[in-house]
Formats: C-alpha cells, structure tokens, sequence
C-alpha cells in the first residue's frame, strides 16, 4: 500500500481521478504487450501537464519509490511492467499535438499522442512521420522515443532516433531538461541519442519534436515468391548490393503465409516456401525505374513468381496480409511469442534453418515474418499456455534463438528493446565492464535507480549466478563476485 | 588487444591513477576546433586500417587512425559512400577524428549526421577497460546507445578504437543547380523544397547565390531538375568539396589557421546551428546558408556580434559555436542550463572518472 502520507501529498496535486490506488483500479495496468511478466503496482498516477510529472517525481524521489512510466502499454519486451514496489506513471493524458509546422516539417507532441495520430494530422500538408511500427495505431510517440521502435519503412527512413529532433523531459529529482534542439543538432553531449532506446530509465519524456518527411508522389510493392527461403534470402543481399535501399523490404515464411491468406486473402501464393513484399517510393518514373531493377534482380536471385501493384488498392492488399500476420498467430495458436534478434543480412538463411532444426527440437512451430532488408527478425512462437511447460519451452526456444543472433554477429534485440524479457541475455551479449558502464549512465541519471528498476541492464550478480557472464579472452570477470 | 593498445591501456591507467590529462590527437587536422587543448599527447593515428568491410551489408569497420580519404576510397570501390559526409580539414583527417569531432557536411539534412551513421564503436576509457558498445548491425536497441552518444563528444569520453558505420549507395545520378537570388528569396525556396519530395542532397548559399544539389535516381534528378529550373552548376563536385572542407573562399580568412602561415586570423568564425525557417542573420559579416537553411556561417569582427550570435542562435531554436578564432575566451560552445551541465558532468565522470581525456576542449567544466 501507498504510503498515507505520500498519498495525501499526491492528492494536494493532483485530481482524485488521476490516482488509482485498488486492485481492481491498477488491473488493467499489470502488463505490457508481453504477459508472461505481470505485477501490481502500488498505484497508478495520470498526471496531465509537466508541472504534476515533476510533482510527482520529486515526491517519489524523496520517498525513494520506483517510478515506471508508461505509453500505451504495447511494449513487448515487459519495459513497461510495473515495479511491485512502486508507481506507474502513465501518460496517457498527454494526447495533445501542440503544433506542426509544415515548412520546417516538424511536430511537436506531448508523448502521450498515439504514432499514427501525428501522420494523420500531418497528412493535410502532405507530410507523416515515418518510423511505423505494426502497433501504431495504439503506440505512443513516447513509448517509440523510450524503445527506439523501428517500422517498415525505417530501411529507408530510418528509426525513431533518426526521427526526433527533441525531447522535453524530467529527471527523476524534478529537473526538466531538454535533449536536441529545432535545428539539426545541440551543443554538448548528443543526450538525444542517449535518450532514444533509454526504456524509461533516465528521465521520464514529457514532449516530442519529430520530423515529418513529404508524402512520396507513388509508391509501388513487389510481390516475389520463392520455392525456398534461402533463395529468399540471397535476393535481400542481391536487392541492397545492387545500391537499392526500398521503402520497405518484408519476408513472410510459409507457415505465415497459410496463417494469413486465408485471412486477408492478400493474393499470396500458398505454395512459396517465402514471400518477399518489396516496396519503392520516390517520383512515378523513379519508381518505374526502380521497380524495373528489382524485378530482374529477383528473378536473377530465383523468384517463381513475381507480382507488382498497379494500383495503390492493390498495393495496400499486397501489404495487408504482413500487417495481420500478428493476429493471424494469435488465429492459429492461442499463444504466441514474438521474439526481435539482428543478424548481418548474409545469416539470413542459415540463421533461418537453424530455427526451424530448434522448432522441431522444442516440439513448437514457429512463424517467420520480419523486415528482412535490415536483418531484424521476427519469430513467432506459437504455443498454448494452458498446456503445461509449454510457457517454459517458449522461453528457453525464444532465448536459443537470440543467443543464436549473438553468435553469427548480431543483437539480442533489434526494436522491442531489452526490459525483463531479455535481461539474461544481456550478460551473454555484453561483458561485465561494459554492463558496469551502463549502470554508470544510469546512475548519471538516476543515482538512485529509482526509474524503471530490474529493467534493460542486469545486476552483475545476476549474470554471474546464471552462469552466463560473458567472458572475454578467457579471463573471468569481477571473480570476487559469488557464484552459485 | 594490439601491443599498441595495450600500451594505451596501460597509460590510460596510469594517467587515471595519477590524475594526469592525456590529449588524444589523431591526424591532428581538427586542432584549431573545440575551448583548448591540454595534456600530455596521445598519439592514435598509429592504429589504422579498414578492419571488415562487407558492401552487401552495407557496413564497415575501421580503426580510429585510419584516413578518412582511404576509408572513402575504398567504399567508392564498391559504389558506397559515408553518407554524411564528413569535412576533411586535411589531408591527414582519421576517421576517429571525424567521428569525435562530429561534424558533418553538406549531406547532413538530407542522408543523416555522423550519429546518425554510427553502427557502434570500440573504446578505451578512463579505467583502460576496452568496451564495446553497438554493433555491426543496422538495428540494436541492446543497452544504452553509447556509440552515438560517442559521436561529436570531442574526445572527451574515451579513446575511440575502432568504429561501425552504416554504408549507403553513391546516388545513380547528381547535379547541382544555381540561382541568383538574395538571401531572403533563398530561404525561402529550400524551406519551399524541404517540403516537398525533391531529392535534394545538399544546399548552400553565398553571396546573392543560391547552389542546389539533387542525387538520386536519374530520372528523378532530371525531373527535379526540370521543375526547379537554374542553371547546371560545372564543376560541382570541386565546389562541394570546398564547402565541406571550407576551402572555399568564403573561407579564405581563416585559412591560416589550417597551418599554412601563422598569421593572426583577422576574425571569428561562427557556426549558427538553427531551425531552418530563422530569418536571415542581420548581424556580423560575410554569410553562408547551408543544410537548407539549418546552418549559417558568420564572420564577425565584433566582440559583441558574440552575444548576438548566441542569443540569436537560442531564439532560433539552436545553438552556436565559435568554430575559428584565436580568442576563445568568449566560449566556443554554448553555455549548457545547470541542469544539463551536471548531467554532462556525471556522464563524463561513469567513463572517465579521473578527467583525463581531453580535459576542458568542450567546456572548462568537463
Ligand atoms: C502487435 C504489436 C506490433 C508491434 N510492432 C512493432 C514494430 O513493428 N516495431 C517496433 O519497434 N515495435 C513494435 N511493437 C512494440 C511496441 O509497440 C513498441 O515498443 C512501442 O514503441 C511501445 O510504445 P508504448 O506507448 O506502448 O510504450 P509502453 O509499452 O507503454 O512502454 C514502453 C517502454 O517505454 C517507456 N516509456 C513509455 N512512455 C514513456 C515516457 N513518456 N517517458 C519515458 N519512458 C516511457 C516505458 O517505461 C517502457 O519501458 C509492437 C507491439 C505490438 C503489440
């Protein structure tokens, strides 16, 4: 239970509505978009202007309570899971689009306003925001800022850091600072940097300045299939080796396919071991140069079938079926588990197999729908949790995965960011120095760790007593540590 | 670790033990750039060379005292470029240099800055602890994103050993267009284009000419190009070249101070970072427009166009940096808010904490 005399405190600043303090009230907020970590906070705070965030923040401060902030709650990595100590600070009232300056294709938004609300309001100027990730109907731009999500067209456009000139923000002891500024860079520190993929850690982000890009004049999707994935594969390497970065380059395996057609009825072939959907954007003769290029680079490469939109309707369909293979899992399995590795693009197919060999090992099928052109994958677990060991079988296949992300070269998370789910593998993928250095920054920030505890970054004790301290030419780090 | 790092790491540690400043100094081309330099020289230009290299993936990896000149030429074999294409004040210009310096070129709005580019980079700190930060892969959220926070921190965190950046494809096809118009008209158009799809990749404005470059596909270039109308600028290249590595006689004043002779240099550079729709600047000397309106260089005689340039620059949204004076005691960069600053000192200290590295060349604070 909440203190009474920070209760009563909190209620000197804020209306009774914007605190829920019951079981029944904080529920809803037990989870993020990953429900395999669920706690009760002690209470949820909703503050509505800056002035209440950093009320609250100075009084959990000196209270030395957990504060974890909050968007929409799509996370998928448990970033936004409450902290059984401590407070949710949601910022859902902060929905207001302050202003959007056309000429300096700009926006600034408080971090509460949902992604695609700002393309939406941009659109009259003939302008969005490009990162876009599958969940941007409900994401909000600081939920984005907090993960750095990337989208479809981030291959071209770039992710949420290359988006966001400025970020308005709140230190835990009631500061307010600002990172970036209206022109391309700051002086000091690229704090903006920092800020971007921080997962609430550092400072809690009360406003939003993001660039808008010009709505391209046409946009045409190729659909290629292939009788392999491998094939598949090699005609990523082909497409970006060839000097072309397309608006969007997606790979969907079989399994995904026959989980969506029947759903969408996108016009995939259902017989493709693969799928690639590739997109091109620019001028109308651009595009049509473009897409002429990627049409012979993927025959070259093996497609069997090759289609391109003729019309933005059936460019929107080619796209469909990728936007619902998500709900489409959850049509084929009552459970299923996203999991978000990188790998060097030239691992693709190897990197593939390898799942599908762990598929059959853990007796679990398995999805592949992600955005191939800039090696993010996306395995889709599917399992029923009402089948005893299933939820643990999950688990140690999605941590197989990404410990085989590590091992060919690449990341354990390439968009969803780190939080509770992948914190184990944070002491495989860095050493201790280099965790310590984290904790360091954060302790920049946070000298009391009270933003987002437990989260993104792993006590050195806790790698060391899973065993998987990362060792670096054989020598065993901090051995004063103990070890179970 | 090479011998040669393993020598920096021991120096490193014991220049942390005994609190002594280390001044890192790569091809030593950006000198005149930052507050002031202090310490003992660290020489890094020895440790050199494109370490991996894979166009396919569109990344490379090379080591701080490589030449920026060799790492763009072997990109340019494979038809790839650094995308933000950094100056070179010199022909003995590192790529470490460059990513802690942090400066870009006249691609900058238009591909991205250096952090932009960063994929992740190797460093020393102040404990002499090697650490890896990044990747080699276009999309990381694993940890804090400290390769980027490395970019432009002027050497002030660490030693950088070696860096990942992301690889973009040279443009099919470029041109670059002039117009004769006052500076005004000129803001004018590029905020104009800014806002619509053109393939514009570099602009710049100088003495009652405006000069714009478009890259891209052929047939959008040559679309553009028909739509904007100008005149086609010969020699393109050569003159973006000089404005990027301010070898054009805009620069002239200051040339001296690249090495050639050790004149006095006759005035101060000032670099406006801004929002690209601030009116023209109305004080100081002789301007330069670039990146779209983003930045302006002044020359100023004054001692009070200084409070001009940092009080216009902050009401434009920005920031500014004295770039080139032999008086610096007004501040090269500007003044961070207390709140900033301690951060910026809590920061420097998790990885440096003796203050060894490149004490005071950003802020006497740091
Ligand atoms: C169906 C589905 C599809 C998805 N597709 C993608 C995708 O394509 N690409 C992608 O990158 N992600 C994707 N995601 C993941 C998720 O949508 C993103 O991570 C998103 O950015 C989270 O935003 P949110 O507002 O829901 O944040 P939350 O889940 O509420 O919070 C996420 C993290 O941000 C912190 N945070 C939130 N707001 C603030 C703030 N104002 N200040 C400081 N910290 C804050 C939280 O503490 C937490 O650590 C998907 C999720 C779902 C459910």
């Amino acid at each position: 239970m909440l203190d009474p005399a920070l209760l009563s405190a909190l209620a000197d600043l804020l209306p009774p509505s914007a605190i829920i303090a019951t079981a029944e009230g904080t529920r809803p907020y037990e989870c993020d978009g990953l429900p395999l970590f669920r706690e009760q906070p002690l209470a949820v705070l909703l503050p509505e202007d800056e002035a209440q965030v950093v009320g609250i923040l100075r009084l959990c401060h000196a209270a030395r309570l957990p504060v974890v902030a909050r968007g929409a709650g799509t996370g998928l990595s448990g970033g936004a899971t409450p902290y059984r100590k401590g407070i949710v600070l949601s910022l859902a009232k902060f929905k207001r689009i302050l202003s959007i300056d056309p000429l300096s294709c700009t926006a600034v938004v408080q971090p509460g306003v949902r992604n695609l609300a700002i393309s939406e309001a941009a659109a009259v100027h003939r302008l969005y925001y490009a990162p876009d990730p599958s969940s941007q109907i409900a994401c909000t731009i600081g939920g984005n800022v907090a993960e750095n999500s990337g989208g479809v067209h981030c291959l071209k456009y770039g992710l949420t850091v290359h988006n966001v000139r400025r970020v308005r923000a709140v230190l835990i002891d009631g500061d307010v600072v600002e990172f970036g500024g209206e022109g391309l860079d700051a002086a000091g520190y690229d704090l903006l940097a920092l800020i971007n993929g921080s997962e609430g850690l550092l400072a809690v982000i009360t406003e939003v300045t993001v660039k808008l890009t010009p709505n391209p004049q046409q946009a045409t999707c190729v659909l290629a299939s292939f009788s392999d994935a491998e094939k598949a594969g090699d005609a990523v390497a082909a497409i970006i080796g060839a000097g072309i970065i397309p608006a969007g380059l997606e790979m969907m395996d079989q399994l995904t396919i026959a989980a969506v057609e029947p759903f969408v009825h996108a016009g995939y072939p259902l017989d493709a071991a693969a799928i690639l959907l590739c997109e091109s954007d620019g001028t109308p003769d651009e595009v049509t140069d473009e897409v002429a290029l990627m049409r012979s680079l993927l025959e070259t490469s093996g497609a069997t079938t090759i289609q391109v939109s003729q019309s933005e309707v059936q460019r929107l369909k080619f796209w469909s079926g990728r936007k619902a293979a998500f709900p489409a899992a959850g049509r084929i399995s009552p459970d299923y588990y996203c999991i978000d590795g990188t790998i060097p693009r030239r691992s693709l197919a190897p990197v593939l197999k390898r799942i599908e060999a762990l598929s059959r090992e853990f007796g679990l099928r398995c999805m592949n729908v992600f955005h191939a052109g800039d090696g993010n994958l996306h395995p889709l677990i599917l399992f029923d949790a009402n089948v005893p060991d299933e939820i643990a079988r999950t688990e140690a296949f999605g941590a197989r995965i990404l410990e085989l992300c590590i091992e060919v070269g690449g990341t354990i998370t390439g968009e969803h960011g780190v939080g509770l789910e992948k914190i184990d593998q944070m002491c495989t993928q860095f050493a201790a120095a280099e965790l310590e250095r984290f904790h360091a920054i954060k302790r920049a920030f946070d000298a009391e760790g009270l933003l987002n505890p437990g989260k993104a970054v792993p006590l050195l004790h806790r790698c060391a007593e899973m065993g998987r301290m990362h060792v670096h030419g054989g020598e065993l780090p901090y051995p004063d540590l103990p070890r179970f | 670790m090479s011998d040669l790092v393993a020598g920096w790491r021991d120096r490193v540690r014991a220049a942390t033990a005994s609190a002594t400043p280390l001044r890192i100094v790569g091809g030593g081309s950006m000198d005149f750039y930052g507050q002031r330099l202090a310490g003992e020289i660290l020489e890094v230009s020895g440790h050199a060379g494109i370490v991996d290299y894979d166009p396919t993936e569109l990344v490379i990896t090379a080591r701080c005292g490589t030449r920026l000149a060799e790492v763009e030429q072997a990109m340019a074999q494979s038809n790839q470029m650094l995308a933000f294409e950094p100056p070179h004040f010199g022909p003995k210009a590192t790529l470490g240099g460059s990513i802690a310096a942090g400066l870009s070129g006249p691609r900058r709005p238009y591909a991205g800055a250096v952090r932009d580019l960063v994929l992740g980079v190797r460093l020393l700190d102040g404990r002499g602890d090697e650490l890896a930060f990044g990747g080699r892969v276009m999309k990381n959220v694993a940890g804090f994103d400290v390769s980027r926070l490395i970019a432009g921190s002027l050497g002030t965190l660490g030693i950088i050993l070696d860096v990942s950046l992301k690889c973009l494809p040279m443009p099919r096809a470029e041109t670059t267009l002039t117009f004769e118009l006052p500076a005004d008209e000129g803001l004018r158009r590029l905020n104009a284009w800014n806002a619509t799809p053109l393939p514009l990749s570099a602009s710049c404005w100088h003495q009652g000419r405006l000069h714009v470059r478009l890259s891209g596909a052929e047939s959008a270039v040559a679309a553009a190009a028909r739509r904007l109308g100008g005149e086609v600028l010969e020699q393109a290249k050569a003159y973006w070249v000089a404005v990027r590595d301010q070898t054009h006689d805009f620069f002239a004043p200051f040339r001296a101070q690249n090495g050639a002779e050790a004149a006095v240099p006759p005035a101060a550079l000032w670099r406006l970072s801004v929002r690209v729709t601030a009116p023209h600047t109305a004080f100081g000397g002789a301007t330069m427009i670039e990146w779209g309106g983003a930045l302006r260089w002044v020359v100023a005689q004054e001692e009070d166009d200084a409070q001009q340039a940092r009080a216009w620059a902050a009401a434009q949204g920005g920031h500014a940096t004295l770039f080139r004076a032999a008086d610096k005691s007004v501040g090269v960069f500007q003044p961070l808010p207390p709140a900033l600053l301690a951060l910026h000192q809590r920061l420097k200290a998790a990885l440096d904490p003796a203050g060894i590295f490149n004490p005071g060349r950003m802020y006497a604070e740091l």
